[in-house]
């Protein structure tokens, strides 16, 4: 891999961030993911959490434990040092190693009050956004806003749309939303703005198990259309 | 040993020290709005620092305990009160079976911690017994606690001291909390987007008042104060934020992130508040005021190294004077 630019800087006295591109881009989520996995398999002491967003890296970690242990450098320092070394040896071969996730989704009306608005700001028929909706294989670039709620893109260019100017008080869990070139599933029921075009009956975020997110950052997603009948038997199952 | 809530409180709930290692799923770390009291009721009753306690807020839960069981309190002051008698914050206190704790009047904080000697049972959810009441578990069964519920205790041993008729004894020793907390002024590092405050707006940040509102709660703390302004208009992609994170509004104004803050965010980050200031923000009740001093961050490091030290003296003194009483 030709070496990446990169900027790093604090999250505050007890996180840093490694920023890999200004854009959302395929190509830069990738390098963000790529490092991701090679710091969860090799990971730098003291650190709690690595929270990978488009473009960015960040890594939580525990500063008092860290400047206990090396007192005579700070450890933004060291950590920032450790970083700037990792990076420029850590290389993206994943794209082949990504997982591909189908979603079943109900398009019909009653559980998608957005689509009709949509076809008509798009001049589409219903029809014609679910086919560009379930036409493209998506990458999850992060998760957050919520547990589970994953960031997902680009959708066709045709179905672009911007977040409802009054977001809603109350999204039910499972909705598939479109915000700008973004996708993603609501994964409790929250407020959101995002344009609602469906329902997954997929439980995307169960505490119960252990690995409670259906999604991990760096998935590829396919949608694809069901009945209402079988929405219906697969949220019953 | 168990205890039982007779009357429940404002988001009363299990806390601990916070789970991490699963922000990149989006679920955030919770716990202990201010650690260091969490730390203190816990060093007081010989817990290890990190055991789950309760969290309340005024007005506080009352509690019976059905049990004997060496209890602290920390953090704010709400008059706490056992079988209608004051007793003090930041002492041990030896309960006895039926001893009823309450609250009386808001005195100072805004939250106050309740541990017990060995710690509560809880429900373990992601290698914490943090409550999310966002996804429901953890904790309690993922949530506050409610008149009626009873929770349980590790509690080993059983004190064998002789207690008076009143139902409590407060062991003779307190923990010196005054090098742990800061009045009013809070402490942050610039974040990545404060240079590209106004510079008229960096300025106010630094030399005026903000006013923490009634909209402030566990997620964030809003301000409310001068109208911050960016040079220009910033797209902001979302990426990571942390406890602490001050963020610039579209409004103007500024929210500080706190425990149960989301993991990412796409507003301005104009700083971070230090981690050593964290506590004394958290213990500040809505309507206070106040102001941001800039430090560098090897300063903040620093500063809470010394918090460490401080809270690590607390913790031996405190096991020494249990292990000679």
């Amino acid at each position: 891999m030709a070496p990446v630019p990169y900027h790093i800087y604090p999250c505050g006295d007890h996180a840093i961030t490694i920023e890999l591109g200004v854009e959302i881009a395929v190509s830069i989520n990738q390098k963000v993911i790529a490092l991701f996995h090679y710091l969860t398999k090799n990971p730098l002491e003291g650190v709690k959490d690595i929270i990978p967003a488009y473009t960015t890296l960040t890594l939580v970690y525990d500063t008092s434990l860290l400047k206990k242990k090396y007192p005579e450098i700070s450890v933004y320092e060291r950590m920032s040092l450790r970083l700037q070394q990792i990076v420029e040896q850590v290389t993206t071969e994943v794209a082949s190693a990504s997982v591909t996730v189908k979603i079943p989704v109900c398009y019909d009306l009653s559980l998608a009050p957005d689509i009709a608005s949509l076809a008509e700001i798009h001049q589409l028929t219903t029809a014609e956004i679910i086919q560009l909706h379930t036409g493209k294989t998506y990458r999850v670039y992060m998760i957050g806003f919520l547990p589970g709620f994953a960031y997902m893109g680009p959708v066709d260019k045709k179905i672009i749309t911007p977040r409802r100017s009054e977001p809603r008080k109350w999204v039910p869990a499972g909705s598939i939303g479109i915000a700008g070139e973004q996708t993603g599933i609501y994964p409790f029921d929250s407020p959101g703005g995002w344009q609602l075009i469906g329902r997954t009956p997929v439980r995307i975020f169960d505490p119960g198990k252990r690995e409670p997110c259906f999604l991990q950052p760096g998935n590829q997603v396919e949608f694809y259309s069901i009945p209402i009948a079988e929405f219906a038997k697969l949220q019953n199952t | 040993m168990s205890l039982r809530i007779l009357k429940n409180g404002v988001l009363d709930a299990i806390q601990d020290a916070g789970r991490y290692g699963y922000q990149h799923l989006g679920v955030n770390p919770g716990g202990a709005m201010d650690p260091v009291a969490m730390r203190i009721a816990n060093a007081l009753v010989g817990n290890d620092p990190a055991t789950a306690v309760i969290e309340m807020h005024f007005p506080a839960a009352e509690i019976e305990f059905e049990e004997p069981v060496l209890i602290a309190l920390a953090g704010a002051d709400f008059s706490a009160s056992i079988n209608g008698e004051p007793v003090p914050i930041l002492h041990p206190v030896l309960v006895s079976k039926g001893a009823i704790l309450r609250f009386g009047k808001k005195q100072t904080g805004a939250r106050i911690y309740l541990s017990v000697q060995g710690g509560f049972i809880a429900d373990e959810w992601l290698d914490s017994y943090a409550t999310n009441s966002k996804v429901k578990a953890g904790g309690f069964k993922g949530r506050a606690l409610l008149k009626r519920d009873q929770l349980l205790c590790k509690n080993k041993r059983v004190p064998i001291i002789s207690h008076p008729n009143n139902g409590y004894k407060i062991l003779p020793w307190r923990a010196k909390i005054t090098d742990l907390y800061v009045e009013k002024i809070i402490r942050f590092i610039p974040g990545n987007e404060f240079a590209f405050l106004k510079d008229l707006s960096k300025q106010q940040l630094t030399t005026t008042y903000f006013s923490i509102t009634q909209e402030s709660d566990r997620m964030g703390y809003r301000l409310a104060g001068n109208d911050l302004f960016m040079t220009a208009k910033k797209e902001m992609i979302s990426t990571a934020t942390s406890r602490g994170t001050i963020q610039l509004l579209p409004s103007g104004q500024l929210i500080i992130l706190m425990a149960d803050h989301q993991t990412t965010g796409g507003y301005p980050r104009v700083g971070h508040v230090i981690s050593a200031d964290i506590p004394s923000l958290a213990q500040l009740p809505a309507g206070e005021k106040i102001c941001f001093e800039q430090v560098a961050i090897n300063t903040a490091e620093n500063i809470l190294l010394e918090q460490e030290k401080t809270l690590q003296q607390i913790q031996n003194a405190c096991s020494f004077r249990l292990s000679h009483y």
